[in-house]
């Protein structure tokens, strides 16, 4: 189905169908400040000073996310701010409180440190304490995980911490098709949501729609369906999850494989549901293994769906260690599809094998 | 609809088939699909495991006689291999849906083949274009064949929000003018159903023959609560027993089915959009058009084609028209019978359209 009806808009010139995640992002804004003038961006660089003549956001953020905004809306809703995290993203809350929807970016999660206040006491309790009077619908886009080698301050994925805040709503889109949706659904949420954009899925493409739509919060996305096991897999650990169920496939092991899409809410049905069937779970994240979504959603089924167990649960993550710099290392640091595929094959084992 | 998976083989590698043998079920992103021998010889080889997917195109199997030496077909498959390879990468494959101006907005359609009479092929209620995934590609071995998308349905667009039977019969035709279509076969399922019927009924020089497939407009009844749920579901489990209701065989609804009308649901005012046309059209579960009379006067080859085990449209509005009106019922269908019974809708469509 299609949405026009405004004669305007009715025979504009159409894109192609497939874009880039930080395209559908860019879009997803374009849009949503289209819709509602109450919609401002926030962030270093994400006009980024004057460029070349005639051009006046150099940068349009750090990943280009923000490109052309400048231009359609004007520096009263495109603010590039100075370099302090607590600034950004406190006067983002003070404005998401008193009237407009901000979207405020946190250019690498690893800067969450300089403003934790902001949103482990500030943001998430702001309705909860001020006893329904306040609404604060802030976004906060951030970018998260590793691989393009740029260590150990800049390749963290610390999801999990804000999981565990209740209050505030954590969002991982995987594909730029989730991305789009689950953008415009966090933009009309009235509560703070943690955007978490992956730093190597940019160039990603995939198709998306033109018109404007939202994806609901707490719906997993099931990938492929395979009663073998169950593999539930995180941001860019999705694509690597598909490609190994891809692989084991090949040799007869069927897999399915979940997308949580927001860890906050989770879909905790479609994750019980599926394990219930395979009764074997495999869990891959791209965070360091302690109090992680490993963790949380290992204990969500050893707790809900224990009988249904037929291996204990596996987990692919980092280890318990800073990110590191060098290549080869950070390669080793890293889920990969073969550690995917090992960690299957190992809960396919019976016991004394 | 870019691949497809294949779910299971019914015949190993060195036996004999003939023309029309069962040889694969071929899982689409609408339901699963038999697919018989295009030839009669041995297969000599499966390209493809059970569970794999394939690219649109993509060579799943060689059938040759049992002198042709295997060496031969190995140099055959690494050739097409390199040649699709090519292709993917020279970025060749046309086959992706267009769009023309139309008067008062414009549509989008999928076209395949090259020569005879155009058909044009109008989608139901909370359709699109891809629902002619199993019928168009046979109808276009022999001719034209275009699937277009209902205003505020999949692409096609019009200025102001259009609603009823009559608009949708204006809309088809400022396609036909658009395309310089003199004349086509028109072929329409439920909702599109009433609307080719219409534009028939305005304009029958314009039209070579009628198929119609469980339309509307020939009765008062519909299931309104089939309407209302499709609607309101917007969790996959609620959208998949609605769906269910669609077929005779609900095991066919599968979960790329279900997370497709999901999405399409959740674009902007797609859902305002369909419950403006449902409220048009279905008001209170009673249909508000009759096309009866004016159908039975028609100078014009008319088949209707319906499932008897249709739970949306009650296949006895397909009795007592005029005896020129010929009616198939098919068994074991439900409301989508031209996916569920593909190659029964097909091979009558095409009985018509050939002796029209």
């Amino acid at each position: 189905m299609s949405s026009a009806t405004n004669r305007k808009d009715v025979n504009q010139p159409r894109r192609k169908a497939r874009i880039s995640y930080r395209m559908a992002l860019n879009e997803a804004l374009a849009q949503e400040m289209q819709r509602d003038e109450r919609i401002v961006l926030l962030g270093e660089d994400i006009a980024g000073g004057m460029g070349a003549p005639g051009e006046q956001d150099t940068w349009g953020g750090a990943f280009g996310v923000t490109k052309g905004l400048l231009g359609r809306f004007g520096r009263d809703r495109v603010m590039d701010t100075p370099l302090q995290e607590s600034a950004i993203i406190g006067a983002a809350l003070g404005a998401a409180s008193s009237g407009l929807r901000p979207v405020a970016e946190l250019m690498f999660m690893n800067f969450i440190g300089v403003c934790m206040d902001q949103l482990l006491n500030q943001a998430p309790k702001f309705r909860y304490m001020f006893g329904g009077k306040v609404t604060t619908p802030v976004t906060i886009r951030t970018v998260y995980g590793a691989g393009i080698r740029v260590a150990g301050q800049h390749s963290n994925s610390y999801h999990s911490i804000l999981t565990h805040i209740p209050g505030l709503k954590v969002v991982m889109p995987s594909s730029p098709y989730d991305a789009k949706g689950l953008l415009i659904a966090s933009i009309r949420d009235d509560d703070p949501v943690i955007f978490c954009e992956h730093i190597a899925l940019f160039d990603k493409e995939g198709a998306v729609p033109e018109e404007p739509y939202t994806i609901p919060f707490g719906e997993a996305n099931v990938l492929r369906e395979g009663e073998d096991v169950t593999i539930v897999a995180l941001g860019r650990m999705v694509e690597f999850a598909s490609t190994a169920a891809e692989s084991l496939q090949k040799a007869g092991i069927r897999c399915t494989v979940i997308d949580p899409r927001t860890t906050s809410p989770l879909d905790e049905e479609t994750i019980i549901e599926s394990v219930t069937e395979t009764g074997r779970l495999v869990v891959v994240d791209e965070g360091n293994p302690r109090c992680s979504m490993g963790t949380d959603i290992s204990a969500l089924i050893a707790e809900k769906a224990f009988y249904a167990l037929k291996a204990p649960i596996r987990m692919v993550t980092a280890p318990h260690s800073p990110v590191p710099f060098a290549p080869t290392l950070e390669d080793a640091y890293l889920p990969n599809p073969q550690k995917i595929e090992a960690a299957v094959r190992s809960v396919l084992e019976r016991r004394g094998d | 609809m870019t691949e497809g998976r294949i779910s299971t083989w019914y015949v190993a590698e060195g036996t004999r088939v003939s023309k029309g043998d069962e040889l694969v079920d071929i899982e689409t992103e609408k339901v699963a699909n038999t697919y018989e021998s295009p030839y009669s010889g041995i297969l000599r080889r499966r390209l493809v495991e059970e569970g794999e997917a394939l690219p649109i195109g993509a060579l799943f199997g060689i059938i040759a006689s049992d002198d042709v030496p295997d060496a031969e077909i190995d140099a055959y498959v690494a050739e097409v291999r390199a040649a699709v390879v090519t292709a993917t990468e020279s970025g060749a494959g046309g086959l992706a849906p267009q769009l023309v101006d139309i008067a008062g907005g414009c549509a989008r359609f999928l076209k395949r083949g090259d020569e005879g009479v155009p058909i044009v092929m109008i989608h139901g209620f909370a359709g699109d274009l891809s629902s002619w995934l199993l019928n168009q590609d046979v109808l276009a071995e022999s001719h034209i064949v275009y699937a277009l998308d209902l205003p505020g349905h999949g692409g096609s667009r019009t200025g102001e929000q259009v609603t009823s039977i009559r608009e949708f019969a204006d809309f088809i035709l400022a396609f036909l003018d658009a395309m310089n279509l003199t004349k086509a076969h028109l072929i329409g399922h439920s909702l599109g159903g009433g609307a080719v019927a219409r534009m028939a009924i305005d304009h029958p020089s314009r039209v070579a023959s009628l198929t119609l497939l469980a339309p509307v407009g020939l009765g008062k009844e519909i299931d309104s609560e089939f309407i209302n749920g499709l609607l309101r579901a917007d969790r996959r489990k609620d959208m998949m027993l609605v769906l269910g209701r669609l077929f005779h065989d609900r095991g066919l609804v599968s979960r790329d089915m279900v997370m497709n009308m999901l999405k399409s649901k959740r674009i902007d005012g797609a859902v305002d959009c369909l419950r403006a046309i449902a409220e048009r059209n279905f008001k209170d579960g009673l249909q508000t058009i009759s096309l009866r009379d004016e159908l039975s006067r028609l100078p014009l080859p008319v088949q209707i084609i319906w499932g008897a085990s249709d739970k949306i449209i009650p296949s006895e509005h397909s009795a007592h028209l005029a005896p020129s009106v010929s009616v198939h019922l098919i068994e074991n269908a439900g409301h989508m019978v031209h996916m569920e019974k593909a190659a029964q809708v097909n091979n009558l469509t095409r009985q018509l359209i050939n002796a029209s």
